[in-house]
């Protein structure tokens, strides 16, 4: 059942569509990252759901209720919503100490200094911050202070959770560390995440489903497996993972791949009725293609470089250049050989 | 031979050398000499001298004034900045940005000829505002006494408030707005977050800027000049003035004037200390990454009226007192009320082409702000540079010495230079305008070096480093890639002295001849022998070029922005 609802939620600024009819529902518990490039929209969707920005259309509700409607003009505010958020920057404020920091939505809400000063503690508990409470958190590194957010963010015991890129600031050996323990805090307490990420790895590792976006608009919502296995086009595909793409064509003699006809009968055609027009693009994934004696389509090795764990391949075929990737186990052609290639889960996307 | 010669008397240690003769000379030896004439009677240190000096009743008076007025500027100045700065940088008041800059016009005018107008407008008796009140309203006495405390703190309030209002609207404009995201996410409203997050954490600006307003304010000669003189505020500038003026040069009188000094350099001294420490120590890192406008707290029903308190603040401290400076400089006789019948431009005519003694000031103002602003320029420039550049021992004296004018009062200055240059080694510049040269070299050259060494810093070594690696000798690389790259900072160090000195009154009122006024000491000297009217149109004169200076200036840099 939906906890979180945005129905056709716009949002323009100046004559640019932020935002274009967005449609997503949230389950409880549920964590859903919205993965894009930068521009893409899914800060001020983000915005829009904490109450920041008011919307050019639609309406969204959390757990029945209206918090932001354009027909009925009514805007909940921010500090109204109940929601704990945590922001790429940190945000924790430098004048007050950890403890205060994480003590301050509960000290607005007027509870009894007891139950402020267990909360308190429980949320520094969870976050490792206990040695830390009457510190600055000025004098924590960068993982420290967002904890500290995250353990301010936990106080009122949300059942929504807001985050705004909230790892990118993070050295990279913290990031993964924090990944564990947002999704550790995330089956302790089950709120819903509404996560925003430009770097798709995090959200394949944090979320349940993923939304993409591009300029505005959503191009997929699924399950991580569904987004990387099953793009619903170039731009999903694109986006999420490596790829290599090659303008393909059927002819009567054959298969055209890169500008080479490949007589028939081969196996790259695509399944029937999927080329309307007869035309369109073969995309691969580097790690898909398979190298092989006979058949498949023929290339030319330009470079190649050893990544410690894999090999990475440039391989020239026809008029474009295609990256392969193999484990350094499976062996494969030099520099300056011919090989052939097969694709071993080929995706078919109309031609640009 | 040669060579060992060469690397003992190389060119960084000649240029050393010159920078630091250059800083003693005009810095180091007068700072020395006031310390020496406070402390050193007959012949030994003394301090129970000092004390008896500081005891006289006219002296602690002076003191305790100094410490009311700036106390009683920098708290009006520090709410009225913030106010403002908050008002254009966190609401939805309408025309913000025009407002924001029209709070930055007073820091061009000089206080002292405001100081004038509010003369003109609120003295008790001959105050056209108080006349309007008393004659037309038949009020029993004056509405306003701008002869007293409030008086005086009022009108310099109304010039030192931006050192609060620029430090603060630069604080709040910079802030990342997350931080305040975060307190209202967290529950708390717009009230709540002003109190416990934003104001806090804007803090260390509120108190650089108010430590700012009380530096000036404390060495401030001109507004107590004219307004407390009268009733007999006087506060450690004008005393000083008063005792170097009105004595002849008596010992008595140039002791207590460096004791005075001495006391002045201390507290300024202090009050820089304290804002070094806030700004290092507090300033906390509240800088935006990535950043989305803050939230603007809306004003509703107060839009209006708020914005009309800030035209009518402008109205009242920018607009009536310049007006009032050009209408009563176009009085036939000071007093009359400001009929079509009684304006004439006969006394813009009189100053400008007719009398010796304003065309003279204007000449003096001119050819000594452009002469201290070239020769500081350039010895800024080559000190900047061996201080930044150069790896040669004990340029942290240069540092030093180059910036203790910044924390030195003029009027100390002013002292000092008496003190090194009247004969005592041999060189008598007293009465004549290289003594005001030397005086505005000695108060300008921080400025200088702080712009110099600003853009010294951004040439990186490795652009030198790479010309030379392409076969350009030190000279060349010098012409080609230093000068190129820092000129836009002897620009701006050239502008940061011109201007300033123009409208100088405090350290030549000291120092002035009878042929050597400056335009500042020519508006000053005039409304004390009660010509009104001239000081009026001579002020309404200095206005008009300062004006254009800065719209100048304005140009410029924002030419060289855009370029």
């Amino acid at each position: 059942m939906a906890y979180i609802e945005l129905r056709q939620v716009t949002k323009r600024f100046g004559s640019v569509t932020a935002v274009d009819r967005l449609d997503l529902e949230i389950a409880k518990g549920e964590c859903v990252a919205m993965l894009g490039p930068s521009g893409c929209g899914k800060t001020t969707t983000l915005r829009m759901v904490a109450g920041f920005d008011d919307l050019d259309d639609g309406e969204i509700r959390v757990g029945g209720k209206l918090l932001s409607s354009k027909r009925e003009n009514l805007y909940l505010p921010p500090e109204n919503r109940n929601f704990g958020m945590v922001f790429q920057a940190f945000a924790v404020w430098p004048h007050l100490s950890v403890f205060e920091n994480v003590a301050f939505p509960l000290r607005v809400r007027k509870l009894p200094r007891a139950e402020i000063g267990a909360r308190t503690e429980e949320a520094l508990k969870h976050t490792n911050l206990l040695s830390a409470a009457n510190g600055s958190p000025d004098d924590l590194s960068g993982g420290g202070k967002q904890r500290v957010a995250l353990a301010r963010a936990l106080a009122i015991r949300p059942d929504v959770m807001l985050l705004d890129e909230p790892l990118s600031s993070l050295d990279p050996h913290f990031r993964e560390e924090m990944r564990f323990e947002i999704k550790d805090l995330q089956h302790r307490f089950g709120f819903s995440i509404l996560y925003v990420t430009h770097d798709q790895s995090e959200a394949m590792a944090l979320s349940d489903r993923i939304l993409v976006m591009r300029a505005g608009v959503v191009q997929q919502i699924g399950t991580p497996l569904e987004v990387y296995g099953s793009p619903e086009n170039r731009f999903v595909f694109e986006f999420i993972g490596l790829s290599c793409f090659l303008h393909s064509g059927l002819t009567e003699s054959g298969m055209q791949i890169a500008g080479i006809t490949y007589p028939w009968p081969n196996s790259i055609a695509p399944p029937p009725g999927l080329l309307a027009n007869g035309t369109g693009l073969l995309a691969a994934r580097p790690t898909e293609i398979n190298f092989v004696s006979e058949h498949g389509i023929r290339g030319k090795v330009l470079r190649k470089a050893y990544l410690g764990e894999t090999i990475d391949y440039r391989i020239r075929v026809g008029d474009a250049e295609v990256r392969v990737q193999k484990t350094r186990h499976v062996p494969g052609p030099a520099v300056g050989d011919n090989c052939g290639l097969e694709f071993a889960c080929p995706h078919w996307y109309p031609a640009d | 031979m040669n060579a060992r010669a060469q690397s003992r008397f190389g060119t960084p240690e000649l240029l050393f050398g010159l920078s630091v003769a250059v800083l003693v000379i005009v810095v180091g030896v007068p700072m020395l000499l006031i310390f020496f004439n406070a402390f050193w009677v007959d012949g030994h240190f003394n301090v129970a001298d000092v004390i008896t000096v500081l005891r006289h009743p006219e002296t602690y008076k002076a003191l305790l004034n100094s410490l009311i007025l700036s106390v009683g500027v920098t708290i009006t100045g520090t709410i009225v900045g913030t106010f403002f700065a908050w008002l254009v940088t966190r609401t939805d008041l309408p025309f913000k940005k025009t407002m924001k800059l029209l709070f930055l016009v007073p820091f061009m005018l000089p206080a002292f000829i405001g100081a004038l107008a509010w003369k003109m407008l609120l003295s008790p008796r001959a105050g056209y505002i108080n006349r309007v009140f008393m004659d037309v309203f038949g009020f029993d006495g004056p509405v306003f006494n701008i002869y007293t405390y409030a008086g005086i703190i009022l009108v310099e309030t109304m010039y030192l408030f931006p050192f609060v209002f620029i430090q603060v609207s630069g604080a709040l404009e910079r802030m990342d707005p997350t931080l305040e995201e975060s307190a209202r996410i967290s529950g708390a409203d717009l009230f709540t977050i002003t109190r416990k997050i934003t104001i806090p954490l804007v803090m260390p600006s509120i108190l650089s800027g108010s430590l700012l307003i009380m530096l000036y304010s404390m060495a401030h000669f001109g507004t107590v000049a004219v307004l407390g003189v009268e009733t007999g505020i006087y506060n450690i500038p004008t005393l000083i003035y008063e005792k170097i003026h009105q004595s002849a040069g008596s010992f008595a009188s140039i002791r207590t004037a460096t004791v005075l000094a001495t006391v002045l350099v201390i507290t300024a001294a202090l009050i820089l200390w304290l804002q070094n420490r806030i700004l290092s120590k507090g300033r906390y890192q509240i800088i935006a990454g990535k950043s989305f406008r803050p939230t603007e707290l809306k004003l509703r029903g107060l839009r209006i009226p708020l914005l009309l308190l800030c035209i009518a603040y402008i109205g009242f401290t920018i607009v009536l007192p310049t007006t009032t400076i050009f209408l009563v400089g176009g009085l036939k006789t000071y007093g009359l009320p400001f009929t079509a019948e009684n304006m004439t431009w006969s006394n813009y005519n009189h100053i400008l082409f007719e009398w010796d003694l304003t065309r003279g000031a204007i000449w003096n103002s001119i050819s000594l702000g452009l002469s201290a602003a070239l020769i500081t320029m350039f010895a800024g420039v080559v000190i900047s540079y061996v201080i930044v550049k150069m790896k040669v021992r004990g340029k942290g004296i240069l540092e030093f010495l180059g910036m203790l004018p910044f924390s030195v009062p003029g009027s100390v200055i002013a002292l000092g230079v008496i003190l090194a240059w009247s004969g005592k080694f041999g060189i008598n510049l007293y009465n004549t305008v290289w003594i005001i040269l030397v005086a505005y070299i000695a108060r300008y050259m921080a400025f200088s070096l702080k712009a110099n060494s600003a853009a010294l810093e951004q040439v990186h070594d490795s652009l030198v480093e790479a010309a030379r690696a392409s076969g350009a000798t030190m000279a060349q690389a010098l012409r080609d890639i230093v000068v190129p790259l820092v000129r836009p900072g002897m620009v701006a160090a050239f502008f940061l002295i011109f201007l300033p000195a123009l409208r100088e009154l405090t350290v030549s009122v000291l120092l002035y001849g009878p042929t050597t006024r400056t335009i500042g000491v020519a508006i000053y000297t005039l409304n004390e022998d009660g010509e009104t009217v001239y000081s009026a149109a001579l002020a309404g004169i200095a206005l008009i070029i300062i004006v254009l200076g800065e719209l100048l200036i304005k140009r410029l840099v924002s030419g060289k922005n855009g370029a």
